[in-house]
């Protein structure tokens, strides 16, 4: 069937706004009389505040001051649990921690402040890493520093290494990881006449935002804003509720407008980052390579306190096994807490670590086993009808197959794998090598989350004729105002330029959720298009037909709608064939997943160790593609992003604070690092998608990395188990080995 | 931002005569020409409440010639200046490649070789070339014009042994007396661009009859709080073939000239490793 809108690449809805400089970024929104807030932050890992005082030099009379006691409601930043505090009421849990806030009216000026304020400490004995946490020598959480923990058990793993030829064991380490958004936190408060608390800013979550400034300001009136969003890749899920509840706390103690921008230093060193990872596995194969047992152990540091890490910690949990189907399978995970920074949301939310290690594991396995990675992840992949260690069987919408073979065969995997070994033994400049790598990811909340979460979204068609997209749902450059209109065009049959999605702000668009779990073109586009569909057969109830010219539709809004637009809400509504059982952890995870494959060519500089990814090739399963171009976009940016956690990201972390705060330090992939990239996209349609569409925003995080091992071993010979590999950990691996190197 | 405008008085010298009596009379002022490392500093709010000489308005500072000995680039010639001279690309390859490997496209722009010397960095791109095509430092001073062996200009990290009141005007890069028969410049960046070097690497070769070394001029960055030439090295090669025993022993006696750090960046091993493997394969290339 021919589409008006969906699957074609029309022109991104937000591009010229952007590219002429004219869409308004947080700082961009003049707010007259306004001050500007910055933070005052430990500068110890671990301990108790002794005192605070104010330098007499420092013009104070200038500035305002909030402390934990002006908080009128509770100290705390409301997320899962309500553990970590706005501003630390005495007990500093890790460095660049929030004590008080110092306002000023001269942006400049007020990074001044900071320094006339001295605080003295009572230090205690910092946790700084995974092994020291699970040692509980310290005890920051609990009886075992313990945030959460679950248990999957399929099958009798005992029995699996009992019928197993070959049992390898490895373990593999993936650091943490900064966002590196465009735009740095950003957040404005005021206080209108009535009372309400209004914040704008650069978030995802307009109403975890809300929920949490309502513990805050009990019993006042919440709005927030999201103002244009540069970039955020999990980034500004949680933190903009902190940072939030700094600006408004500000603002309702100084009675005028506050805005708070972090410059990337603090950025970098305060806010979140992927959760660094140890996972060890333990794998039973039989002869000829078929899983008979997985044994996994999961542990992600969660840093001083819990904020997301159950979810992400049950992302990482539930594809630890990999797209692969064992019949006896048992995962353990924990996430533990550190006197370091809370780590929060990272595009694929705990599932590139642990994919990471199953990925990794089949270079391991291959070693000791002679089998071929390729044809191990062949006899083992996932198809329909396959059951998954929650005992979820894949019943539709299953890739895995298509994505291998056609990557395996674009990239001409197998015959680069066979040349290079010959090549690498010859003389040259460089060792050549290609890896590979097989990924799922399971868009939207997990298990019961969409229900537990009941989004809703509406369309509404208003006097002027307009449709309007109401949900709040969060541009951050992602694509999804281009996504929502294309889907809600298509389902009414009109021209795209005709619709319009309405800026989420809390006083206009309904809950649909959180922008994250690459859930918004599957889950909130799903909504949409049943609201959508009531609009439309509302108008033709009236009119007799609905209207697809902007002429008719005015026609039609002016008839309609003229007592104020007229309004249809969808709701989520689960699929009552999937049943999740939270207790167990058992049934369907997700209710679909998405699938890609990857391979890495790359070239190690023999004299440098330098890794110089020549050639990335992906296959995607995205169910469908709504929009190729963005499709493709979002491919070409996990991957790049994926490639840089794997090789050259390398955070380095002093007494708890990140030390190298700094892009200088901090190296991110640049345009002259990306790889030529070949990306093609599978299309194996979901019947409970819109169109047939899978979430994609985080899936293409997910293969990078093990592939690039893979391929730094048969390039090298050497297994490089964590992550970044960086040309150090080469050059140390051939000084051990050989003691010398060329 | 965290510079604060209003806090700092800004001088404009628009002759080297100007600046040098601005400097005079304001010695704490911080020179600015390019600002390319004044400008992150700046960010940070480390220059607050300081005083600011800006040169970049001194035409005469500008200037890259070629004299009959070699070429004189201004302190304020920059680097994508030397990057694209035709004289550098033909006498000085080594420094082309340096200047065509700093940061990026815009930092080539905007930087200058008089405030790179200047800035003191270990890490200087171009210091490894300048080390070894054995270029001078002109510095101006109240007292008239003196010039330095370039490999001599700095006192330690972030430190030049220039006075309070003198100024970088020219760098004088004398031709070599013949063609070398090898060359190599290396940089080890953290990634493919916009980059600080983990160690960075120039040499020169010259053989005579039979592969004897006439001379070898090696010299790296990022090794040492200075940059440095591979004294060592370099005496024990004259006069010998580069048999594989001999290049080792070079190789090992890089170690005598420099002393190399973990760091963010990278680590003392890999760096020393790297190095050697940069000077093994420029020795004796396969």
């Amino acid at each position: 069937m021919a589409r008006i809108a969906v699957g074609r690449s029309i022109p991104r809805v937000d591009a010229d706004e952007k590219l002429r400089g004219a869409a308004k970024y947080l700082d961009d929104n003049r707010l007259p009389d306004c001050l500007y807030g910055v933070t005052v932050r430990s500068t110890i890992a671990y301990g108790t505040v002794k005192s605070i005082e104010f330098d007499p030099c420092c013009p104070w009379k200038d500035t305002v001051i909030a402390r934990a006691v002006d908080i009128p409601g509770e100290n705390c930043v409301a997320a899962i649990e309500a553990d970590q505090p706005l501003l630390a009421p005495g007990r500093v849990m890790h460095p660049m921690e929030p004590i008080l806030l110092v306002a000023h009216p001269d942006r400049n000026m007020v990074w001044q402040a900071p320094r006339h304020v001295k605080i003295t400490y009572e230090e205690m004995e910092p946790v700084l890493s995974i092994e020291d946490s699970l040692s509980a020598k310290q005890l920051l959480r609990g009886q075992d520093n313990v945030f959460k923990s679950y248990l999957i058990e399929k099958g009798d793993i005992k029995k699996g290494f009992a019928a197993a030829e070959y049992i390898v064991e490895g373990e593999y380490r993936t650091p943490p990881q900064e966002h590196a958004y465009i735009e740095p936190h950003a957040m404005a408060a005021w206080v209108e006449k009535n009372g309400t608390i209004v914040v704008m800013g650069s978030m995802q979550c307009p109403y975890y935002v809300q929920k949490a400034l309502k513990r805050i300001f009990p019993g006042g009136n919440i709005r927030v804003i999201q103002a244009v969003t540069g970039g955020a890749f999990g980034g500004k899920e949680d933190y903009p509720s902190m940072l939030a509840g700094h600006a408004a706390l500000l603002a309702v103690k100084s009675r005028r407008p506050v805005k708070m921008l972090y410059d990337r230093a603090e950025d970098m060193a305060a806010t979140t980052k992927r959760h660094p990872s140890v996972v060890r596995h333990r794998t039973g194969l039989t002869k000829d390579g078929k899983l008979v047992a997985q044994d996994i152990d999961v542990v992600f540091d969660g840093g001083a306190y819990l904020t997301l890490s159950p979810v992400v910690l049950s992302r990482g949990t539930l594809h630890a096994a990999g797209p692969y189907e064992c019949p006896h399978v048992r995962v353990r995970s924990r996430a533990v807490a550190t006197n370091t920074p809370p780590n929060g949301a990272f595009r694929g939310f705990g599932a590139p670590q642990t994919l990471f290690a199953v990925e990794a594991h089949w270079e391991k396995i291959a070693a000791e086993t002679g089998l071929d990675p390729l044809k191990l992840r062949r006899k083992n992949l996932v198809k329909e009808g396959s059951c998954l260690a929650t005992g979820q069987v894949l019943r539709e919408s299953v890739g895995a197959t298509e994505v291998l073979e056609r990557c395996v065969k674009d990239s001409a995997y197998e015959k680069k794998r066979r040349r290079y070994a010959v090549l690498n033994k010859k003389p040259g400049p460089v060792w050549k090598g290609i890896g590979l790598a097989l990924v799922h990811h399971g868009p939207g909340f997990t298990g019961s989350g969409e229900v537990m979460l009941a989004s809703r979204a509406a369309v509404s068609l208003d006097r002027a004729g307009v449709v309007w997209v109401l949900a709040a749902t969060t541009e951050m450059g992602q694509g999804e105002i281009t996504v929502l209109t294309q889907i809600v065009a298509e389902t009414l049959g009109l021209d795209p330029a005709l619709v319009r999605v309405a800026a989420p702000d809390t006083d206009r668009v309904p809950d649909s959720g959180p922008t994250v779990a690459s859930r918004t073109t599957m889950i909130i586009g799903g909504i949409l298009m049943k609201a959508a569909l009531k609009l439309k057969d509302k108008v033709a109830l009236e009119l007799g037909s609905f209207p697809t010219t902007a002429k008719g539709l005015e026609c039609a809004g002016r008839r309609l709608a003229a007592k104020g637009e007229i309004s249809f809400e969808g709701v989520y509504e689960k699929p009552p064939d999937i049943q999740w059982d939270e207790n167990a952890y058992k049934g369907d995870a997700y209710g679909v997943y998405g699938y890609e494959a990857i391979a890495v060519d790359l070239e190690v500089d023999r004299t440098t160790y330098e890794v110089k990814v020549k050639a990335a090739f992906t296959a995607t399963d995205v169910g469908r593609a709504v929009h190729p171009a963005m499709v493709r976009g979002q491919i070409a940016g996990g991957t790049v992003q994926g490639l840089g956690w794997a090789l050259i990201e390398n955070p380095v972390f002093s007494k708890g604070s990140m030390a190298n705060n700094q892009f200088t330090n901090y190296t991110i992939p640049t345009f002259t690092d990306a790889p030529s990239l070949t990306l093609e996209i599978v299309e194996k349609p979901y019947s409970r998608g819109p169109f047939g569409a899978k979430g994609i925003g985080e899936l293409p995080h997910n293969a990078p990395a093990p592939a690039v091992v893979a391929a730094v071993r048969n390039a090298t010979g050497l297994l490089i188990p964590d992550l970044p590999v960086l040309p150090e950990k080469i050059c140390h691996e051939f000084i051990r080995k050989k003691g010398r190197t060329q | 931002m965290r510079g604060i405008p209003a806090s700092m008085k800004v001088f404009k010298a628009g002759s080297p005569a100007q600046a040098l009596k601005l400097l005079a009379d304001h010695p704490l002022a911080v020179p600015i020409a390019g600002g390319t490392d004044f400008m992150v500093a700046w960010n940070m709010g480390l220059l607050n409440e300081k005083s600011v000489l800006d040169l970049s308005g001194i035409r005469e500072w500008t200037r890259v010639e070629e004299t009959p000995s070699g070429l004189r680039a201004g302190a304020l010639a920059t680097h994508a200046e030397l990057r694209d001279h035709p004289v550098v690309r033909r006498r000085f390859p080594l420094l082309a490649q340096a200047c065509a490997s700093v940061g990026s496209v815009q930092i080539q722009n905007r930087g200058t070789i008089g405030g790179n010397i200047a800035n003191a960095s270990p890490a200087g791109d171009t210091f490894p070339a300048l080390a070894v095509y054995d270029a001078r430092v002109s510095v101006a001073g109240r007292d008239g014009m003196r010039s330095i062996p370039f490999v001599d200009s700095f006192a330690g990290v972030k430190k030049t042994i220039l006075g309070q009141a003198e100024l970088i005007s020219a760098v004088d890069i004398p031709f070599p007396s013949a063609k070398p028969d090898r060359q190599v410049f290396r940089k080890v960046g953290t990634r493919t661009s916009q980059a600080i070097s983990k160690t960075v690497a120039a040499g020169l070769l010259w053989l005579g009859k039979g592969g004897i070394v006439k001379e070898m001029r090696f010299s790296l960055g990022s090794m040492a709080p200075t940059v440095r030439r591979l004294r060592a090295a370099e005496g024990y090669l004259a006069g010998r073939r580069l048999t594989p025993d001999v290049v080792d022993t070079a190789a090992q006696l890089l170690a005598k000239d420099v002393s190399p750090i973990d760091d963010f960046r990278s680590t003392a091993e890999y760096r020393l490793e790297v190095s050697r493997n940069i000077l093994r394969s420029f020795l004796a290339p396969n």
